[in-house]
């Protein structure tokens, strides 16, 4: 469970964090999605308090972080950069954080058999690939069995296999009961994942949703009809559920919660003519560019060189 | 694996969780894995040592031939075994410092300060944890380093004016005191690594403290240098383990106070920023 309110983050001028509000509860995965540069990454150094707010707060399971008395045991966090020593073996760096703890060897052994480093385990972690060092950093992160497990894009640099592994194990830690809360860009990865999203853009929340109601909320199921008579076909199709929007004098209707199969057979069953019948799917990805679109750090230009160097 | 309940008062009363805790034993513990899992320790431990010794027993052979030679250099004129045997604290210090340096700036350079932190978000246990570690270490390899090269550097001065043995007086004293200032040379790298959060400019200011501070003093007014001289760090430092102190040196008891004062305040500069900023 993790609780934050009104956590605003400020470095000069820039505000990073800018008053957000969520709750994560146990038992599901939660994505926190943003463009990059929406603060996602300090709003997670906040949690476990490596970064003080400016204002407002944010708790792990009802305290501070650093007032738990096993903080690994709350909440085990993946940081974006490597969080390690070069020098030091993969083995040598768990152990160093287990005896903060007093967590046996035992459970040492056991989170890098988890993650599949046994076999480089007694090897200097500055020779690791960037996915052997993303692993690593979740046998770190899961060290303490903690009941919170916070990891910033967990799937950067890791192959295939990893990222299948990464998502196996985050559904599998949420089904325990367990709160997860997974950072990410890339809303196609968080679809396969999360049930419950959390939008930032530019450090402001901009949506606190389920990854069902933001494809609905952005038009996802929208079927656009055009006919002569849009006034009859509106009643022939209102029921329960059923939401219809047109404009006056315009022959298209835009028409929830019934889809293309179904309006054209009552039409047909009417005796409706129809000039148009088409269903608009809006994929997650463009729910989450619609919703971002104005937040939207750093914007990638193909117009031409005159919007270059331009604030976006 | 556990199954957790998402309770928000107690979390820790969940059944069937190990009662982890972090305690100030634990941190030094994890600490001193931490210095041991590094090559870079034994190395730099290892060339404080060999300084220690090899520069002890350079200087006490170089006596020993010019006075068989009869032309002796009007610095060694003074020598005796103690300061033969301790000539090259002044090469320890650098190795030892620097590797305090290392023990807490090399953390920021390499981001394992997040990992250290996150595990200890309470942040001052690990700072006195690698002071302390490191102090000890240091202080117990450059003890050792005084005595052996005084017990081979005083075999080799022996039978000159130089000569003595561990028993004369003060000579114990000098030796342990040259263990101690090491030691406490090695907080000071530390703290300073941890205030300045660079292994580069903790280096610096160790190096100007230690070595280019004394020799900039002698530009000030002559009556200046007398006041303040004695007190700087370096200087209160040797007073620690020189033999012999004349008026512009401190006491040995003196000395060592004020060098505590000096890594007190280190110290306290570190704990300042460890506790306020952001990592």
């Amino acid at each position: 469970m993790i609780d934050a309110r009104q956590l605003t983050k400020r470095y000069g001028d820039k505000t990073a964090v800018d008053g957000l509000d969520f709750v994560v509860k146990p038992g599901t995965v939660t994505g926190f999605l943003g463009p990059n540069g929406a603060g996602k990454s300090t709003t997670m150094r906040m949690i476990v308090g490596l970064d003080a707010p400016t204002t407002g707060s944010v708790t792990v399971n009802g305290h501070h972080y650093a007032r738990h008395r096993a903080p690994l045991q709350e909440v085990g966090a993946l940081l974006e950069a490597k969080s390690i020593h070069p020098g030091r073996s993969a083995y040598n760096h768990l152990r160093a954080l287990a005896l903060t703890h007093g967590i046996p060897r035992r459970r040492v052994d056991e989170v890098i058999d988890l993650s599949g480093l046994a076999s480089v385990a007694k090897k200097r972690a500055g020779a690791f690939s960037l996915g052997m060092g993303q692993r690593l950093g979740i046998a770190a992160a899961l060290l303490g069995d903690p009941q919170t497990v916070m990891l910033d894009e967990p799937v950067n640099g890791l192959d295939p296999e990893g990222v299948l592994w990464i998502r196996n194990l985050l559904k599998a830690l949420a089904d325990e009961g367990r709160t997860v809360f997974v950072s990410s860009h890339l809303m196609s990865e968080m679809a396969l994942v999360a049930d419950h999203l959390i939008i930032v853009g530019r450090g402001r929340l901009l949506a606190d949703t389920t990854v069902g109601d933001l494809i609905r909320e952005a038009g996802g199921d929208t079927v656009t009809v055009a006919t002569q008579d849009p006034a009859r076909l509106r009643d022939v199709l209102a029921g329960p559920g059923v939401d219809i929007t047109g404009r006056v004098g315009s022959e298209e209707l835009q028409v929830t919660g019934l889809t293309a199969r179904q309006i054209g057979l009552t039409a047909a069953e009417h005796g409706i003519p129809l000039f148009e019948l088409s269903a608009r799917t809006v994929s997650l990805e463009e729910a989450f560019m619609d919703l971002t679109r104005e937040a939207v750090e750093y914007h990638g230009s193909t117009t031409g060189i005159e919007t270059l160097g331009r604030p976006a | 694996m556990s199954t957790l309940t998402a309770t928000t008062e107690e979390p820790r009363t969940a059944p069937a969780r190990p009662a982890y805790r972090v305690t100030g034993r634990r941190v030094l513990s994890s600490e001193w894995a931490k210095l041991w899992s590094l090559r870079s320790t034994w190395i730099t431990l290892g060339l404080g040592l060999l300084f220690m010794v090899a520069f002890g027993l350079i200087a006490a052979s170089r006596y020993k031939s010019g006075i068989n030679s009869g032309h002796m250099d009007r610095d060694f004129a003074t020598s005796t075994a103690v300061s033969l045997s301790l000539f090259g604290t002044n090469f320890a210090q650098l190795a030892l410092g620097v590797l305090g340096v290392l023990v807490t700036a090399g953390e920021y350079s390499t981001g394992m300060i997040r990992s250290t932190l996150a595990a200890v978000p309470r942040r001052l246990p690990v700072l006195w944890s690698k002071a302390t570690v490191f102090g000890l270490v240091a202080l117990a390899v450059a003890t050792l380093g005084a005595f052996v090269a005084f017990l081979f550097g005083s075999g080799i001065v022996s039978g000159t004016p130089a000569a003595m043995g561990l028993s004369h007086a003060g000579v114990l004293r000098s030796l342990l005191g040259a263990g101690l200032y090491l030691g406490l040379v090695a907080v000071i790298g530390t703290a300073l690594g941890a205030l300045l959060r660079s292994v580069a400019g903790g280096i610096s200011v160790l190096v100007a403290t230690f070595m280019l501070i004394p020799g900039l003093i002698s530009l000030l007014p002559s009556s200046w240098q007398d006041n303040i001289s004695p007190y700087l760090p370096s200087n209160a430092g040797e007073s620690m383990f020189a033999l012999t102190h004349d008026s512009t040196t401190l006491s040995p008891g003196a000395g060592l106070l004020v060098f505590l004062c000096w890594t007190v305040l280190a110290l306290c500069g570190a704990a300042y920023r460890l506790a306020r900023s952001d990592v």
